[in-house]
């Protein structure tokens, strides 16, 4: 859990260098833009995790050890939300994914995205995140 | 043709009947350009909503006491009042629902009722998916056709086409009025006497009519034609079913409970009149009041000046629109109303209204529930900006400057 705290401590310093929205969502926007793509061919129907207004394709690999995540989606700025995602649970232990209270959400002031108004499926994101986790404990 | 008796429309005076319009968001002024999704409210409305509920709330055609005769009567004077204003020959004709969704489907479920295996239904292509779904149900449940009309590029109904579907096997046309995500207008007076012809009813979606058109309901003669509450300056869940009388009479009951009954034995009931046949239960009385306030608002304003000001919005939106590489209007009938959506190529349509809620800009992006017309144009969505006659040319100048902030943060 300790790696988490860390990497969540890190991104909400980030964020607290910002004055505005704006600025804020420029920063979100470049980290979709530099999210290492998943290749078309490996954006399956499974890996999908459908929102109202984009889309999230989310690759999982490693095991009960340690979790390893792709992701790529439809608009860049949930791309930059998925990439922050990841950026703060890659290459964990699935344990720690899955205690893990992503409060960092509401640090950063994303909870917006959380409302299901927004739909833009970080709730899928983290539901998804701590499924897989959960899937790699069961395996 | 100005009616004398009404205040030469100026926009700014209009705009101080609707206090939602003045805040701010993320430290902005609002503009809000989602009023195809839902209107914002004049002050008289504000006033009755707390007034009702302050000074005059009571259940409703059941109460001797004063406050539910009070209630009562501001009820049925509401609707006397949407009578007169959509031109229906009875206030019997007018049923208080939910909303449109609501009045379709009670319109599937009971006129449904009467049709049977093989008969056909019409819908067109530029469909919201609550004149679909229930058209769908009513057709799996009833062994019926469902057809669709297509539509050209521009976003008209292909009427030739249209004419052709229509036969003796055709029981109903379901038809918007206008396009929630297009802004076509559809001509549904050539429509309706076109599904007569053949014996058809016709249902009309006026979801997004009645607030930009002088609807007259016996000068189109649809057979049904629904409405909400809440897209024309009124309350959010009520809304009108106004249907012609001799098919609402021979119509079965929707939903059964109070109100709607004359005599209940455990054997056998029997029917209240219309309108209340279809309005079981407990209505929404303060909404039913006060959508009444609503259109006692619009009475009180020029509405074809209203109309013509709103249009003037949406040209000189696109004009500029149209100047943006890489962006595609979707929706260019000639005949038209104030919604201008758009798209681009390779930007998605939520990071665009992400960016412009920020700056304070209310917009609606996605499929606006049309998802096979975003088949037929094959996107995933658009960004849609819906303007009311108390938005601005200057409101529109500040979205095109968010606008060309948000896609340079995009690029």
């Amino acid at each position: 859990m300790e790696i988490i705290k860390q990497r969540e401590e890190e991104i909400v310093a980030e964020f607290e260098l910002f004055d505005n929205w704006m600025e804020k969502y420029e920063y979100i926007i470049e980290l979709g833009k530099e999210l290492p793509l998943l290749p078309e061919s490996e954006k399956s129907d499974e890996l999908l995790i459908e929102g109202c207004q984009s889309r999230v394709w989310l690759k999982t690999s490693g095991d009960y050890r340690l979790i390893e995540f792709h992701a790529s989606a439809d608009a860049i700025i949930t791309k930059g939300i998925i990439a922050l995602l990841i950026r703060l649970v890659n290459k964990i232990q699935p344990q720690d994914l899955v205690t893990y209270d992503f409060a960092v959400v509401h640090k950063i002031g994303l909870e917006e995205h959380l409302s299901p108004t927004r739909s833009n499926g970080l709730n899928g994101m983290i539901k998804r995140l701590k499924n897989e986790a959960l899937k790699q404990l069961k395996a | 043709m100005s009616d004398n008796s009404k205040k030469t429309f100026i926009v700014r005076e209009i705009r101080e009947q609707f206090p939602a319009l003045r805040q701010q968001v993320y430290g902005k002024n609002l503009i809000y350009f989602d009023n195809g999704a839902t209107s914002q409210k004049p002050q008289l409305v504000l006033d009755a909503i707390n007034k009702f509920y302050s000074k005059e709330n009571a259940n409703i055609h059941r109460g001797v006491h004063f406050m539910s005769q009070k209630a009562t009567t501001e009820y049925e004077e509401s609707r006397k009042r949407i009578q007169r204003f959509i031109n229906a020959r009875k206030s019997d004709e007018v049923i208080f629902t939910k909303g449109t969704t609501d009045g379709i489907n009670l319109v599937a479920n009971s006129f449904g009722e009467l049709l049977k295996t093989g008969d056909e239904i019409i819908i067109s292509a530029m469909e919201h998916h609550s004149n679909i779904v229930p058209w769908q149900m009513l057709c799996m449940r009833k062994g019926l056709t469902l057809r669709v009309a297509p539509i050209n590029e521009r976003g008209e109904l292909l009427m030739e086409t249209f004419e052709q579907m229509l036969t003796k096997k055709t029981k109903l046309v379901a038809i918007t009025h206008i396009s929630n995500t297009l802004g076509t207008i559809n001509p549904i007076k050539e429509i309706v006497s076109k599904a007569h012809a053949v014996g058809a009813k016709v249902l009309v979606d006026g979801a997004q009519s009645i607030q930009h058109l002088k609807i007259d309901v016996k000068a189109l003669d649809c057979d049904f034609y629904v409405f909400s509450s809440h897209k024309v300056f009124g309350p959010t869940g009520i809304g009108v079913l106004y249907g012609k009388e001799s098919l609402l009479d021979a119509m079965p009951p929707y939903q059964g409970g109070g109100d709607m009954i004359s005599k209940v034995t455990f054997e056998r009931t029997t029917y209240n009149e219309l309108p209340f046949k279809f309005e079981a239960g407990t209505p929404h009385v303060a909404g039913g009041i006060c959508l009444g306030k609503a259109f006692e608002y619009l009475e009180s304003i020029d509405f074809d000046a209203a109309e013509k000001h709103e249009r003037s919005l949406a040209k000189y939106a696109e004009d500029i629109l149209d100047t943006f590489e890489g962006l595609r209007i979707i929706g260019e009938a000639k005949d038209k109303t104030s919604v201008v959506s758009f798209a681009f190529k390779n930007i998605h349509p939520f990071d665009i209204g992400t960016l412009l809620d920020k700056q304070g800009i209310a917009v609606r992006t996605g499929h606006h529930c049309t998802q096979p017309l975003m088949d037929f144009y094959k996107i995933s969505g658009t960004v849609r900006a819906s303007f009311a006659f108390y938005n601005t040319i200057q409101e529109i100048d500040t979205f095109v400057e968010a606008l060309e902030k948000s896609l340079n943060m995009l690029k």
